[in-house]
């Protein structure tokens, strides 16, 4: 070991060097793959010709579905909220289990193109289609805002250019690849993207683990005991530094039980809805294969999900045990550059010359970002330069992996679900296939323009993302698919009364947009904050959904002979045109 | 088209199996990982308090194995009802 880690700290390169040489092969690999798999139909187009094999398509879910959200903030944002921060673990992770039990296999029988084709058959109304259609743009625009911006953060703080010129070398890479190979392009890159992230985010962590604890594997690492042979395990150490600052300890978490609940649900139903992972399910050539490969996908998310709350102590600790009450003339080279940055800001309140990292903000010298701890974290465990720089095209693998699936549900919700489906149905496979293209050049514009001129709420946005995934199509497809009776009036009215539920919840309570002052938590209803709110939006959808059904005409027969087809694996049609 | 007696039992058991996951799946991550959380917390394996144990990391390791039973179970299923062609 100890040979290995000499070997590997020999530095014949500077981080710059290493950032630009691994994060262009790694372009180069993803531009190869564009050109090797293009789309040539409206079915490669969309659904990538439905033949995708169930590893492929677990390992292209699992890199659509881990954003830079995932990759740079949330260890993080678990370090400063401790065990509040299960709720993104259970959450991101938990709805998949709805996914592979009461989603993906009906989804793949029903073997169409989009979220909203299920939606306008299966109620049987345009007006169905186009709230659907609505709501799917409206996600998935806010999500992808949020990437874009990501790609540019990471471009400026690794390659030092500025934001802006980082956002648009992302956009113009993503529309390379998204609007040459459709989602047959976008599958094959994002296996690539997959092997990337996942091999960036474990080898600092391993290192770190294994400098902390001694354990190689960071899982057991922060539950054993530290290094140092003091016999301390190194959580109850955590939970020891956090209450002599001030902080709650760090395995309590500050939220209330009933919130937790909340956004758990919400963030887990959330999941389930979001038409950028279920329309994966779409790619697979039988419902089997929709089943497994939704175990696949999770196995790989599992696999950075469970290494992050790891890295999340490892970080915290490291950071407490660095810069807490030492002289700022003495703090180490890291903590001056990303000084520069602003993303840690020290203010010398009493002028002792000392850092004071406190929880009472009056007290408080020390601000740090959330993203510094993935970040920054290989720099102050003093990992090798190409650790750090293996991390820059790890959150840069992430966040274009998640904007090119983004991109095509928004260009497919348009050329296929407005333009085939309502506006012009007699438009040629050839005319739909240019019109695919075109809306995804006009998606990646408009989410580049969000990305340079990033609105004031986008952590609101995203959490209203999921809020409104909950909110309008996870009752509508689990009603369409368990219950033969529910017709159109139910699910059309629960969508709406949902989605504007969830809509005015947010604007009062996060946004603050209808009174002078953002309102008070204890406002709140049942104390649910808005990002936990999905949930109770979703009940109305359902308990409006179940009893306007009640009182309106049942659906036709051959919507309910459809209903007991696709509850029936066999005899799945390859996806074709239609 | 479709034999309408075996197409309801089919669905009927594969209902069940969905009920009882879906209950485990409750159990772990909002019973062990958040309701009963203090409770599980006096207990502690390692350096691991076990309801935060189960919050972050217990609850994920379920829902991957329930996944995998699940199309076991299903896999076994289909092929018992003559629907994995």
């Amino acid at each position: 070991m100890d040979m290995i880690h000499k070997f590997l700290l020999i530095e014949p390169l500077g981080i710059q060097t290493w950032t630009y040489l691994l994060v262009g092969l790694s372009f180069a690999l993803y531009i190869g793959i564009a050109i090797w798999s293009r789309a040539t139909s409206t079915t490669e187009f969309y659904v990538a010709g439905g033949g995708v094999s169930p590893l492929a398509n677990g390992m292209a879910t699992a890199a659509d579905w881990m954003s830079a959200a995932s990759f740079i903030s949330m260890a993080g944002i678990i370090s400063f909220a401790g065990y509040d921060g299960a709720v993104y673990l259970m959450g991101w992770t938990g709805g998949y289990v709805l996914l592979a039990l009461l989603l993906a296999p009906y989804l793949r029988k029903f073997g169409k193109f989009t979220v909203p084709d299920f939606i306008g058959d299966r109620y049987y109304s345009k007006t169905a289609r186009m709230v659907a259609v609505f709501c799917a743009l409206i996600v998935s625009f806010t999500y992808v805002a949020g990437q874009m911006r990501g790609v540019g953060i990471v471009f400026s703080r690794f390659l030092e250019v500025d934001i802006n010129t980082g956002v648009i070398i992302g956009m113009l890479i993503v529309l390379f690849y998204a609007v040459l190979g459709g989602m047959k392009g976008i599958t094959y890159t994002q296996v690539a993207q997959y092997c990337v992230l996942i091999f960036a985010f474990m080898v600092p962590a391993i290192f770190i683990s294994i400098q902390m604890t001694g354990n190689p594997i960071p899982q057991l690492g922060f539950g054993s005991e530290l290094a140092d042979g003091s016999g301390t395990y190194l959580l109850d150490k955590l939970d020891g530094l956090s209450t002599q600052l001030g902080f709650t300890e760090y395995t309590k978490g500050s939220k209330s039980t009933i919130d937790v609940f909340a956004i758990t649900l919400a963030l887990m139903v959330g999941t389930a809805g979001l038409p950028h992972v279920i329309v994966r399910f779409f790619t697979v050539k039988r419902v089997k294969d929709a089943r497994k490969s939704a175990g696949i996908a999770l196995l790989l998310i599992v696999l950075l999900y469970s290494t992050a709350p790891a890295v999340a102590v490892f970080a915290r600790t490291n950071m407490i045990e660095t810069v807490s009450d030492q002289y700022y003339s003495e703090v180490p080279q890291w903590f001056k550059k990303w000084e520069t940055t602003g993303l840690i800001v020290f203010t010398d309140k009493n002028n002792d010359g000392r850092i004071q990292y406190l929880a009472d903000p009056s007290l408080n010298e020390l601000l740090i970002d959330n993203d510094i701890m993935v970040l920054a974290n290989p720099e102050i465990a003093r990992l090798p330069n190409w650790v750090i720089a293996l991390v820059a095209a790890g959150g840069l693998a992430a966040a274009l992996s998640t904007a090119a699936g983004l991109l095509l549900v928004i260009s497919s919700s348009i050329s296929h679900d407005l333009i085939k489906k309502i506006i012009k149905p007699s438009i040629s496979e050839n005319g739909e296939l240019i019109a695919a293209r075109f809306s995804a050049v006009g998606a990646v514009c408009i989410a580049g323009y969000f990305g340079i001129n990033p609105p004031g709420f986008v952590a609101a946005v995203v959490a209203l993302a999921f809020g409104l995934a909950a909110a309008s199509f996870f009752p509508a497809i689990i009603l369409g698919i368990f219950y033969k009776r529910m017709n159109r009036e139910g699910a059309v009215a629960g969508m709406v009364v949902g989605v504007t539920a969830m809509l005015l919840y947010m604007i009062k309570y996060k946004l603050g947009w209808f009174d002078e002052v953002l309102p008070d938590k204890s406002e709140w209803w049942f104390g649910i904050s808005p990002e936990g709110f999905g949930s109770i939006a979703m009940i109305l959808n359902f308990m409006v959904s179940l009893l306007i059904m009640k009182f309106t005409k049942v659906p036709p027969q051959d919507v309910q002979d459809m209903v007991e087809r696709i509850r029936i694996p066999s005899g799945v049609e390859d996806v074709a045109d239609h | 088209m479709i034999d309408n007696k075996n197409a309801k039992n089919y669905w009927k058991q594969n209902v069940k199996y969905v009920l009882i996951l879906l209950s485990i799946w409750f159990l772990v991550s909002y019973g062990a990982g958040i309701l009963f959380k203090d409770q599980l917390d006096t207990i502690q394996i390692g350096g691991f308090k076990l309801g935060f144990w189960f919050a972050q990391q217990g609850s994920m390791y379920v829902f991957v194995i329930l996944i995998f039973v699940y199309v076991r179970l299903m896999n076994k299923l289909d092929k018992k009802y003559g629907y994995d062609t």
